[in-house]
């Protein structure tokens, strides 16, 4: 009688905990965006300007009403880069936490690891990270808001093609990114009549690329050079260049974009040119720019909460939750079938890193003249004439 | 042509003044206890890690550098009190894993009080490369081999003609008989290890306006400064110099004529060599296995 007693008490705790555990599943009275971000570990620098940015407006449109009459709530778990982490914590928010859609996955290994999981669930997915392979071939529920590498080397080679340049040599590191960007430049430069006639590597952590640029220097014909890498690889390139004093135009990629790179390599940075987001030359857009309210708007929100410089990273985050939310206004509502056909009949949707343009073929929406060719004039970025 | 092969030589060269420095600091470790430190990179990148974040505090360059270079040698000898000397009975195989173990302590603590980010240092000199029948050569490498020269000349004087010296010598030829010579052996290889993160700190600083350096720069200096030292024969000053140059000169020869992408490979290749052929490496003395 006693034991029974003790198996019914059990049986009511575990059947008042299962209750208790699916209530906030089914109060509707919030949008639960849930999100998964690398704020810790080696991609730090990816995750936590990008919570930072979630944070920042979802408290931001709570205050001016919310969306659908409705407060968004944020669902958020530190993925500290580890992509098997980030797999537990997409299941929990698809079957615990039953987000509404998910914007987050700061790092390409993240998100994949996601992916499986979110497309059987069926839930709206905003990717944060920039690898081809997260939209192409085109997954039903995923989508991502930074441009893929292909989109900056046609960027790159559009501006050498503008400038005349048919022949080049290309430097890359042997890394991931350093790789996937020559593959990437090779493929795109038949395409703007382009021939690389001399294609030299090097491994992302070495200390000297002398030996790599005078082979370049020395074939025959070359017009332009390209650096496709990112780290501290292109510094060392960069001031190597210089050394050397090499007279062709340099191009570096958008893995370089930031101030940090410009402090790195010093005067050797002068003059060259890369593809970056308009984020980062924000002040000296002209007031016609079709982004420049959006750009500044971010820009002084973030750095006036924070108290630190804006980042490219963070401008993912925000336009993630931007088209989000504009995907739940055009719904109408949060069924998640209606929320990702809005997603994908987003057309004209301006962002801080370009304005989005989605279609059943495309789930990125962005094309190449979303990065602005940035040159480095007098140590500071500036737009390339 | 011939400036083409200058250049790839300047630049071998640049590299390999770079190695060498770093090999010179393993041999001083060796020679007193064979064992091979694993944390010397850490001691580079203490003393170029070091100048910058004293820098940016505001101490000017002239005192941060042997400020960094002192930090360096005080952890050298905390590595060897609080790692090395409890674990005094054990073998050179366990006390080569504890110089991994610190290594990655002290990657850790850097990468926690230092930040993650990449510093660049000034030149030592105004002008920064000296064209040469048409190549370039950095004064930066003039430098770190006019240092590693001085180093490996005190090295040689040092354990040559002083007292102390030569106690390094016989602690490392036989522990047991050098103490019973009244050779304080605990004090002489904590001595080793302070001296040891002296020659790496200022090895970090020196190579730092070439290199950058971040907290994780000791990872590859160390390991391809270990190359070099193991090349050149472990424990010897000039064998160090020699194997530094002779890795450096490699890469750089097989970057520019044969393939970047072999640039790795084909060191490794000649490592294999010359230790199949000359297993104490070009100037190592040959080991006596005492039965």
């Amino acid at each position: 009688m006693k034991r029974m007693l003790k198996q019914l008490a059990a049986g009511a705790v575990t059947a008042l905990g299962l209750s208790l555990a699916t209530v906030p599943a089914q109060a509707a009275d919030t949008i639960r965006i849930g999100s998964f971000l690398s704020v810790t570990g080696p991609a730090s620098f990816l995750g936590d300007p990008e919570l930072k940015t979630l944070e920042l407006y979802i408290d931001k449109i709570n205050s001016s009403g919310g969306v659908l009459g409705k407060k968004l709530e944020l669902i958020h778990y530190d993925d500290a880069g580890d992509a098997s982490k980030a797999r537990t914590f997409a299941n929990r928010l698809l079957r615990q936490d039953r987000v509404d859609l998910i914007v987050g996955g700061s790092t390409t290994g993240a998100t994949m690891a996601a992916v499986p999981l979110i497309q059987q669930a069926g839930v709206p997915f905003i990717s944060l990270a920039g690898a081809e392979t997260i939209t192409t071939p085109v997954k039903k529920w995923v989508f991502k808001t930074p441009q893929s590498d292909r989109q900056a080397a046609r960027r790159i080679l559009m501006d050498m093609k503008e400038r005349g340049f048919t022949k080049i040599g290309l430097i890359s590191g042997t890394g991931g990114f350093g790789a996937s960007g020559r593959n990437v430049t090779k493929e795109e430069a038949p395409n703007f009549g382009i021939e690389i006639v001399a294609d030299e590597t090097y491994n992302p952590k070495d200390t000297d690329t002398t030996a790599q640029l005078t082979r370049i220097r020395n074939t025959d014909g070359v017009q332009a050079i390209l650096n496709f890498d990112f780290g501290q690889g292109p510094a060392i390139v960069t001031r190597n260049y210089a050394q050397l004093g090499i007279e062709q135009p340099f191009y570096q990629s958008h893995g370089v974009a930031s101030d940090s790179f410009l402090e790195l390599a010093g005067d050797a940075a002068e003059g060259l040119r890369l593809p970056a987001s308009a984020l980062l030359v924000a002040d000296k857009l002209p007031k016609s720019d079709p982004q420049y309210d959006v750009l500044n708007r971010y820009k002084n929100d973030y750095e006036s909460r924070y108290n630190e410089s804006v980042s490219t990273f963070g401008a993912y985050a925000y336009d993630g939750l931007q088209l989000a939310v504009q995907a739940l206004m055009k719904a109408g509502s949060t069924d998640k079938a209606k929320v990702r056909d809005a997603l994908e009949s987003i057309d004209g949707a301006v962002g801080v890193t370009g304005t989005y343009r989605m279609s059943p073929e495309d789930h990125m929406g962005l094309d190449a003249e979303s990065f602005r060719i940035l040159e480095v004039k007098d140590g500071d970025w500036a737009l390339a004439e | 042509m011939f400036s083409e092969f200058f250049q790839f030589t300047f630049s071998g060269v640049t590299l390999g003044a770079i190695y060498a420095l770093v090999a010179l600091g393993f041999t001083l470790i060796y020679n007193a206890s064979h064992v091979i430190n694993f944390a010397q990179g850490e001691f580079l990148m203490i003393g170029g890690m070091g100048t910058v974040v004293l820098m940016d505090a505001g101490v000017p360059i002239y005192f941060a550098i042997p400020l960094a270079i002192a930090m360096s040698g005080v952890a050298g000898i905390l590595l060897h009190r609080l790692a090395i000397a409890p674990a005094k009975n054990a073998d050179v195989v366990t006390l080569i894993i504890i110089t991994i173990g610190a290594s990655i302590f002290l990657r850790g603590l850097a990468q926690v009080f230092w930040g993650k980010e990449y510093h660049a240092l000034p030149n030592f000199s105004a002008t920064e490369s000296i064209n040469l029948g048409g190549a370039i050569l950095l004064t930066q490498s003039l430098w770190i081999l006019g240092i590693a020269a001085v180093l490996v000349t005190a090295l040689g004087l040092f354990f040559t003609r002083t007292a102390l010296g030569k106690a390094l010598l016989a602690t490392s030829m036989n522990k047991d008989a050098a103490s019973l010579m009244g050779i304080k052996t605990g004090a002489i290889l904590m001595m080793a290890f302070g001296i040891s993160a002296v020659i790496g700190a200022a090895a970090g600083v020196i190579v730092a306006p070439i290199t950058l350096t971040s907290y994780d720069i000791g990872i590859m200096l160390g390991l391809k400064g270990f190359i070099a030292a193991a090349i050149g024969g472990l424990g010897s000053s000039t064998g160090a110099i020699l194997g530094g140059l002779l890795l450096g000169l490699a890469e750089a020869y097989t970057a520019g004529y044969i393939s970047s992408d072999y640039k790795d490979a084909v060191p490794f290749v000649i490592i294999l060599a010359i230790l199949f052929f000359l297993p104490n490496g070009l100037l190592g003395s040959r080991a006596v296995e005492r039965v």
